[in-house]
């Protein structure tokens, strides 16, 4: 019987043998494992950490700004605090995807973009006069929609805008949450940015495996998550009344300011689309990506039709007006239109890329005898 | 024939086996529960979400909040009592009756090694499996050393089946043909050490793994069977199960396998261990004499349980075809794929939204399912049917309750099925709050265009 159970196995080894020549192929090999490790250090070092330093930047002159505003309040003062607010902004477009590590830990990004702001609460702060920004009741009051509110929409004209921060009974007041909102986004970013170049960086690239804490999982998670929620729903599909019954046009991302929210969303779309080929942040030169590891995987396939999604959205979003307040009560299903173009992305990403890799997405339970 | 059958039905055998199977099965149990409460299973399973996923014709049973931890304690004390063979058939008749219920509170976490554990400890019921070297005989002082043989026999007669039928199902030209989905589950295996980057990326342990792995289940049973090629089965099991241990998320499955399977060796293996156990009792002081009776028989009152077991087998061989009475690819439709041993067998994943639409105005609006569902239930509801109607009735109920008024739920889903593109799966065309659940074949599951043939 032992001799017979051999000869089964040997039996089953020469099917086998002879059995392999179908479609795919190149997977056969010694040479061509993917390099997880190199894809990661591409990402921190190429794209996360250089993004990351960037907004730094971006928030540094901010504050500049900021202190030249709050000093003089002038009408030329407030335009380049605006400029270097909507700068600035548009640089956080290619950060808010990485929820990883001190960002994770901080709560980063809501600290940093929850929108619609809450006003009132907002208002209330003023006020009072005392209050924590970094509370989590207080997301909704900080951040680059925080600022939108208090550099576009305190009062209707520029003037008034100014006469706020400089003549109003409350002036002192509004000052002092207009400077503190900018110091705290740019304590947190430091904070993250500092994390990043004292040792995270090598903790992030040495974790190449493939469980539910490495460096592959934790970012396509994140990104996945970001595409899905920050792109997909929080810039068009609530907004544009996807999840409810009617249109919600004063949800849009740049409410107060009206006109940018197409320029950030274009911003977020590019900074999706890089990521995922792989460009490094600022440059054309590519390295190691989601959409090479496809490639990899035989799957070309899914990587060309992702690729397609990301463009048919961006020509989908060529026509809407740029006030995505305005378009949504002209026409929201525009709006509409780049959400099912996002759509669509989602199922490749979140079936297909992920079947493909093999990489879980956050389940809290483990234990699977298969489908 | 009939002869035959009452001579074999009436042949006895040493009572050792049943007792060593029912101590580590015990143990295992216990193990099992505890491991579950302690990763917090419990309530990230059955308390938190606010939905839970029913099995046709079972809604009536449900978590029942914080106190789904006494039926984990009940389980967990009838395991232990079933160990130490104390009030056997109440601690069994009690571990049958919770489990099970904790198993059917949920769908989504539908294993077949918990359908394999509800069906062994329903047989279990009706096994003399407390008659020599339990707490039971201790106290009636009264044990056996000999029981039916074919208290032995059916045990293995289902471990053999569990094996045979997951070997039949391996029986499809994607397993075999294509290596699917193995090839894609394999080289995911990367950050193994040692064999992580070469071995697992190779197409052909892709191939030698399915081939092997649809043998083994196939020849494994008759393997056990005779005693010249057992020593060499059970270290095959051995290595197998721990292959898949390291390779898979698969829990205490291998384990229990490897553990039940010593039920297929000689009396002489079981009488060593209860051997070592009695001196490692008498060192701490426990020892008593019991009178030792030879022969256990059933007493009359119990002759039901004969045509009891018949009819358990009976259901048991015909239940994992009852597939091929649906239309349609089983592996896409999943009509008739639970309770069938399909184990490891498919790369399945989905997406599905849910739309809410307004008959009359024509208003809709899509589901955040994250609002109703975890993350898990969404993930297994996204690409299974009868998940994607129980939960459209769900959301119909719920937001008719809401105020909101001519309730229609549709669904658009996408599934992508062992490495193949994912393409459509519902008719989103077709109101899912309009249609009942039943175990005729969902005639809104849109084809799979593509065949996967095999048993």
């Amino acid at each position: 019987m032992i001799k017979k159970g051999i000869s089964i196995l040997v039996l089953a080894l020469v099917i086998v043998g002879c059995s392999t020549s179908d479609d795919s192929n190149t997977n056969g090999g010694a040479s061509d494992n993917f390099d997880r490790q190199a894809m990661l250090t591409h990402w921190g070092d190429n794209f996360i950490i250089p993004v990351l330093e960037d907004v730094n930047i971006e928030l540094e002159a901010l504050v500049q700004a900021k202190n030249t505003f709050v000093t003089t309040p002038n009408q030329a003062n407030l335009v380049s605090l605006r400029t270097a607010w909507l700068s600035a902004y548009k640089v956080w477009q290619y950060a808010e995807m990485f929820n990883i590590g001190k960002a994770d830990e901080l709560a980063y990004f809501k600290q940093m973009n929850i929108y619609p702001s809450n006003v009132t609460l907002i208002e209330s702060n003023i006020s009072n006069g005392s209050y924590d920004l970094g509370n989590s009741g207080n997301n909704a009051a900080v951040g680059f929609p925080a600022l939108d509110y208090l550099l576009f929409g305190v009062a209707t004209t520029d003037t008034d805008i100014v006469a706020i921060y400089s003549t109003s009974v409350n002036a002192s007041n509004y000052t002092a949450y207009l400077s503190d909102v900018v110091e705290k986004m740019k304590t947190l970013t430091q904070t993250v940015v500092t994390s990043w170049n004292s040792g995270y960086r090598n903790d992030y690239i040495s974790r190449s495996g493939n469980s539910a804490t490495s460096g592959v999982n934790e970012t396509v998670n994140d990104y996945i998550n970001y595409y899905e929620r920050g792109l997909r729903s929080l810039k068009f599909g609530i907004p544009a009344g996807v999840f409810a019954n009617s249109p919600l046009p004063e949800k849009v991302e740049g409410y107060y300011s009206k006109i940018y929210s197409k320029e950030l969303a274009a911003e977020a779309l590019n900074a999706v689309q890089e990521f995922f080929i792989g460009e490094a942040y600022n440059s054309t030169v590519t390295g190691p990506s989601l959409k090479a590891y496809l490639g990899y995987l035989n799957k070309t396939d899914i990587s060309s039709s992702i690729v397609t999604q990301y463009d048919q959205a961006r020509t989908r979003m060529q026509v809407l007006n740029p006030n995505f307040n305005q378009q949504i009560q002209d026409d929201s299903s525009k709006m509409t239109q780049v959400y099912d173009a996002l759509q669509v992305g989602v199922v490749l990403l979140k079936v297909d890329m992920i079947q493909a890799m093999q990489i879980s997405l956050d389940q809290g339970y483990v234990d699977n005898d298969g489908d | 024939m009939t002869a035959t059958l009452k001579t074999y039905f009436q042949s006895q055998t040493n009572a050792a086996p049943l007792a060593v199977f029912r101590m580590l099965f015990g143990i295992m149990m216990l193990y099992s529960i505890v491991r579950f409460w302690y990763h917090g299973w419990i309530d990230t399973l059955y308390i938190a979400p606010k939905f839970h996923f029913s099995y046709y014709g079972l809604e009536w049973i449900q978590p029942v909040g914080i106190y789904t931890y006494l039926l984990f304690i009940s389980a967990g004390i009838s395991a232990l009592f079933v160990a130490l063979g104390y009030k056997y058939r109440l601690a069994i008749c009690v571990f049958f009756l919770s489990f099970t219920y904790i198993e059917f509170m949920d769908k989504t976490t539908y294993l077949n090694h918990y359908y394999f554990i509800s069906v062994l400890s329903f047989l279990m019921i009706f096994l003399p499996a407390n008659v020599s070297f339990s707490l039971d005989a201790y106290t009636k002082k009264m044990s056996f050393t000999m029981v039916p043989k074919w208290t032995i026999d059916c045990l293995k007669l289902l471990l053999g089946m569990v094996y045979f039928y997951a070997g039949l199902a391996k029986i499809n030209s994607d397993w075999l043909f294509k290596a699917m989905p193995l090839k894609i589950w394999l080289p995911s295996n990367y950050d193994m050490p040692f064999l992580g980057t070469n071995i697992m990326q190779q197409e052909w342990f892709h191939f030698t793994m399915s081939w092997s792995g649809m043998l083994y289940d196939l020849c494994i049973p008759f393997l056990l069977l005779y005693k010249r090629t057992r020593g060499f089965a059970f270290l095959i099991v051995v290595v197998f199960h721990v292959f898949t241990r390291v390779l898979f998320p698969i829990g205490m499955f291998p384990f229990i396998m490897i553990v039940a399977t010593l039920i297929f060796f000689d009396a002489s293996l079981h009488l060593k261990i209860i051997d070592l156990l009695k001196r490692v009792f008498k060192r701490f002081g426990f020892s008593k004499e019991v009178s030792v009776s030879a022969h256990y028989n059933y007493p009359k009152s119990k002759r039901f349980i004969l045509p009891v077991l018949a009819l358990f087998f009976a259901i048991q061989l015909f239940l994992p075809f009852r597939y091929a009475l649906y239309p349609g690819e089983l592996f896409w439709t999943e009509e008739g794929y639970r309770f069938s041993w399909r184990v490891m067998l498919m790369e399945k994943s989905g997406y599905t939204t849910f739309k809410i639409v307004d008959r009359e105005s024509g208003d809709a609006f899509i589901v955040n399912n994250s609002d109703f569902l975890s993350s898990f239930q969404e993930k297994e509801m996204s690409a299974q049917p009868d998940f994607i109607l129980e939960y459209a009735h769900y959301l119909g109920d719920h937001f008719r309750s809401q105020g909101h008024k001519n309730v229609q739920v549709f669904a658009e889903s996408y599934v992508a099925l062992n490495g193949r593109r994912s393409r459509p799966f519902i008719n989103k065309m077709v109101d899912l709050y309009q249609e009942k659940e039943s175990f005729k074949h969902k005639t809104w599951i849109l084809p799979f265009n593509d065949e996967i043939k095999g048993l």
